[in-house]
């Protein structure tokens, strides 16, 4: 077996609160789907048959039980469980499962969204016998307005600093911005190998990792690294250039010391002929220099840059949303579920996605929206650039613009909503009444919110807020 | 009797043998024409009973081999023949009537009729000929003469045929049958060359796999792509690249139930030569190298345990490396460091391992020489030459091929490695090499090529255009301060880019071939393939 693929769905959607403390995030829908249906469907297209699933107890009950969260994917799924408190990062659920692993591993994010060849990053692994190989992409700016979501988003925090050679595949410098104090330091045996180096900050990660094997027995013995991302992934890319790699490195030796006695022999006869075929190919990765391909070092990280295609990381509202509009790119199911009742007289853009057992009544007009499975949708509803989760209700003459309902919520007759987010189980009731932009409901079980005129305020749970 | 011999003899019975030695189902361009030689033979059966019956007659003992729905020959069944009553006749019994001049059977070129009824009259006087003395050892006797004017009859190669729609079709039949992608040609292709692919590096197989990939074995597949993106390169690498590859299938492989090691594993080899022929040609040692391994996986005795098969196999391998490879680099040092003198300029083209390393030996034997390194584009694999020379302390001097007339006055010796050496003593090598050695004969400075002997190929090819490899046409765009000129050749109707990597140099430009069998003019090439044959 070449490549065992781990999908990461245990993350708790720290920057999206307000839409992942009712619904986990992994069954976030996206498109009328669960936010993982995304990467098990791109695992599967690719030709995976199994797939070890990283996840909380909860994600794992509703899998089984809940109707609606359908994963209609063909492929084992092997789901591991870890507690929810236990606080625990991406690599350490690469060590929880190094049991399991017994070939190099995929590493996949629950909330990526791609449409990326797969096999791009896979072939920088094979051919170049590298250690990390991963995905990146260009980042979009997010064009659509966020609701609940005072003033622009602040940029220029949190950049990352990506280095590549001159053909740029190769990963050369790694930074995050946090971790840096004044300036970006580069040391000066990268620049002595590689002259040349593009330093890129626009670039998106896709959280996807082909690591070998030898970096989840590494990950075993030194428990101080907890993110693959944040620690792991800088770590492997300055280990590159260490003074060290050129002797049997770190994560080489405690590799061959776990190999029994005849192994060794073999891995070092294999070793002889890679090195044969090595010095008698004509073939070097860089020229100008005296030293052979890959200047000698035997760790090497990779990277493949997506110029075009979609590719997003479902970790924030804005993210979200714009996932949403163009989720329905990445499959083909009609726009309109078969099952769903559409009275004659409703107007329904192309782009909009209505889910199944929805009912839409007359006279509404729906357009780039998507709207939930089992929603109801009373007469002369205007439903504008929305998301509507599962199981809402609409009453009639409703306005709503630019706004995100979350499951099981009721929008009273009349309300007027724009650009605002309301929570899982709420309700929003008045008759005529207008809840003005950036404007943020969140609700839990059934309380009831009176809303009047407000104007730039944040209703909390369980209270009634009168008005001004 | 319908069985009557069949007068053309054994040439178009090898055809029928040949097509059922080979075992697969026949196809139907097979079957029609297995339909049309029993026409044919039946016509010419009655034309030659008019002239003679009894000639007939006696030539029916050695072409008693029939097809199995005609009955047997009961005249003198020589010992060749262990009646073939059942339809797949076995490949022993043909095997001591194609013994020795029985290569692969893909090389060799189609004979023409005129050729094949002249070989048939040849045959048949000397069959009269043998007749005379005694009819008891006739059989045995007419054996031997016969089998060494067996005219056999060849198909050309597959990947020579690529215009051929009907071959083409074959090709992908069969690689669905091994559950293979097959890589799409890219470009258009320049219409000498048009019966060869050519393929695009941006497009490789791997995209039409499944990632983790089952069908064929993870070493392989990395083998495949390390070919088609360049990244082995050069006959010995690509040769040790393979077998490394095969140890690794060989050890993770285990005999399935009902199943003989020794069958099952060459069956296995077979799509992942297919893969690894789609993302690159073999080369002429890889391709000896497979026959080697094929050999020695249908020796095994039945009646070996797996384990002991799988380390009798893995350290085949490692002795065929060791000896054909690193010993045979060394022998060929040896010889070559004779030739070279103090104060020599010795020119070598492109990279070539063998040609290195004779060339740092002999520096470290303290001979004084320097060396000039001829480049071309658009692999310009002499800049890797010439890193690992200075590396070494040789003063070395660069140019481009196109200053190869400015250069050669200077030179004193031409040393030049070798892709594949034919059975006609032509020298396969990258292209340019051609010309390296036409211009150093016309300077009269002599040319050595050193090869080792398991790069000896049993083609004949005396041009460059039968046989060859395109690679990549994209690989011929450069870009200079931002602009690439080429960029959109493909509008351009008029325009096809050629990117050629083999050619071929005929003997009388080559002065010697130093191999490890010592120092041998380049027309004694077919005496040591004969050598190596009776050998093995």
């Amino acid at each position: 077996m070449e490549l065992q693929a781990v999908l990461m769905a245990a993350g708790g959607g720290s920057r999206m609160m307000d839409l992942t403390y009712n619904t986990p995030k992994p069954l976030l829908p996206v498109g009328n789907k669960p936010l993982i249906w995304y990467p098990l469907n791109l695992l599967e297209r690719v030709g995976f048959e199994e797939v070890i699933v990283i996840t909380t107890k909860e994600v794992q009950k509703m899998i089984s039980t809940d109707p609606k969260v359908k994963l209609d994917v063909k492929m084992k799924l092997d789901l591991v469980c870890i507690q929810e408190d236990a606080d625990m990062g991406t690599a350490d659920a690469l060590r929880h499962i190094q049991q399991k692993v017994k070939t190099d591993v995929l590493v996949v994010s629950c909330d990526l969204i791609t449409d990326a060849a797969l096999h791009e990053v896979v072939d920088l692994f094979r051919a170049h016998n590298a250690t990390l190989s991963m995905l990146m992409s260009k980042a979009h700016e997010f064009t659509e307005t966020v609701p609940g979501q005072k003033g622009k988003k602040k940029t220029g925090e949190q950049r990352d600093f990506v280095g590549v050679d001159g053909t740029g595949k190769r990963l050369l410098f790694m930074a995050n911005e946090a971790d840096l104090d004044e300036g970006v330091v580069i040391r000066k045996s990268i620049m002595r190998k590689h002259p040349r180096m593009h330093i890129k900050t626009g670039l998106v990660d896709a959280h996807l990792y082909c690591l070998k094997k030898s970096v989840v027995d590494f990950l075993a013995d030194n428990k101080s690294i907890s993110s693959i991302r944040g620690e792991l992934v800088p770590y492997l890319v300055r280990k590159q250039f260490s003074k060290s790699t050129n002797s049997p490195k770190v994560i080489d030796e405690t590799h061959q010391n776990l190999k029994k006695n005849d192994k060794i022999q073999i891995s070092s006869r294999d070793e002889e002929l890679l090195h044969l075929t090595q010095e008698r190919s004509c073939w070097n990765d860089h020229r100008g220099d005296m030293s052979d391909a890959y200047h000698g070092g035997r760790l090497r990280c990779y990277v493949h840059i997506m110029d075009e295609g979609i590719c997003y990381r479902v970790n924030t509202l804005a993210a979200y949303i714009e996932a949403n509009r163009l989720a329905p790119k990445l499959f083909d199911e009609p726009a309109v579920h078969p099952s769903a009742v559409v009275s004659e007289r409703c107007l329904i853009g192309a782009d909009s996605i209505i889910g199944a057992s929805c009912q839409i009544s007359d006279k509404t007009s729906i357009k780039r929206s998507t709207i939930g499975v089992s929603t109801t949708v009373r007469e002369k509803v205007k439903v504008t650039n929305s998301i509507i989760m599962h199981g809402v209700t609409i009453e009639e003459g409703c306005n709503i613009q630019g706004s995100v309902i979350c499951s099981n919520a009721v929008i009273g007759r009349g309300a007027d909503i724009k650009y605002c987010l309301v929570g899982s189980h709420s309700t929003a009731r008045e008759h005529n009444s207008k809840i003005a932009p950036e404007k943020r409901l969140t609700e839990c079980h059934r309380a009831e919110v009176n809303i009047t005129y407000h104007y730039k305020s944040i209703t909390y749970n369980n209270c009634h807020k009168v008005s001004k | 009797m319908a069985d009557c011999g069949e007068p053309d003899g054994p040439g178009n019975k090898d055809d029928i043998t040949r097509s059922k030695n080979e075992g697969k189902e026949l196809t139907k361009e097979e079957k029609q024409r297995l339909r049309k030689q029993k026409k044919h033979q039946k016509k010419q059966k009655e034309r030659k009973n008019e002239k003679g019956p009894s000639e007939t007659e006696k030539d029916k003992t050695p072409v008693s081999l029939l097809p199995p729905p005609q009955p047997v020959a009961t005249q003198k069944a020589p010992s060749a023949l262990p009646a073939p009553a059942s339809a797949p006749i076995p490949v022993p019994a043909s095997a001591p009537f194609h013994s020795s001049p029985a290569p692969s059977p893909a090389d060799k070129p189609a004979k023409s009729k005129a050729e094949l009824k002249a070989e048939r009259r040849a045959r048949q006087e000397t069959d009269r000929a043998a007749k005379q003395p005694g009819s008891s050892s006739s059989g045995i006797k007419t054996k031997v003469p016969l089998s060494e004017l067996n005219p056999v009859v060849k198909r050309l190669p597959e990947h020579v045929q690529v215009d051929d729609p009907a071959v083409v079709k074959r090709l992908a039949k069969k690689l669905e049958r091994q559950q293979i992608p097959l890589r799409s040609d890219y470009g258009y292709k320049v219409s000498l060359f048009s019966h060869l692919h050519q393929y695009s590096r941006k497009a490789p197989l791997t995209q039409l796999l499944s990632i983790p990939s089952t069908v064929i074995h993870p070493s392989i597949v990395r083998l495949g792509l390390q070919y088609s993106q360049g990244i082995v390169a050069g006959s010995n690498a690509r040769s040790v690249a393979l077998l490394h590859a095969f140890k690794q299938v060989i050890r993770d492989y285990t005999t399935p139930p009902n199943e003989e090691l020794s069958r099952d594993l060459v069956n296995k080899l077979k799509p992942y030569i297919s893969f690894l022929n789609q993302c690159r040609p073999l080369s002429a040692s890889m391709g000896n190298a497979i026959k080697y391994i094929k050999k020695e996986i249908s020796n095994i005795p039945s009646q070996c345990k797996e384990e002991e098969a799988k380390t009798k196999l893995l350290t085949c391998i490692d002795r065929y490396i060791e000896e054909k490879i690193v010993l045979a680099a060394k022998a060929i040092s040896k010889y070559a460091i004779e030739k070279i003198s103090d104060g020599d300029v010795i020119l070598v083209y492109g990279y070539s391992s063998l040609v290195n390393n004779i060339l740092c030996e002999a520096f470290e034997k303290s001979r004084k020489f320097r060396v000039i390194v001829v480049d071309s584009r658009p692999r310009l694999e002499g800049r890797e030459a010439l890193r690992r020379l200075v590396q070494r302390g040789i003063s070395c001097t660069y140019v481009l091929i196109s200053a190869l007339s400015y250069i050669l006055p200077e030179v004193s010796k031409v040393f030049l490695g070798a892709h594949a050496l034919l059975a006609n003593g032509y020298v396969m090598s990258r292209v340019g090499t051609s010309q390296i050695a036409l211009v150093a004969r016309t300077y009269n400075v002599p040319v050595l090529v050193c090869c080792e002997t398991y790069k000896f190929c049993e083609r004949v090819q005396t041009d460059s255009f039968v046989s060859n490899e395109l690679d990549d046409p994209d690989d011929l765009m450069v870009t200079r301060k931002g602009k690439t000129q080429l960029e959109n050749w493909q509008d351009v109707s008029s325009l096809g880019l050629l990117n050629l990597v083999y050619d071929v140099t005929p003997p009388d430009f080559v002065d010697l071939v130093i191999t490890d069998l010592g120092m041998i003019p380049c027309t004694s090439v077919p005496v040591v393939l004969r050598v190596k044959n009776l050998d093995q």
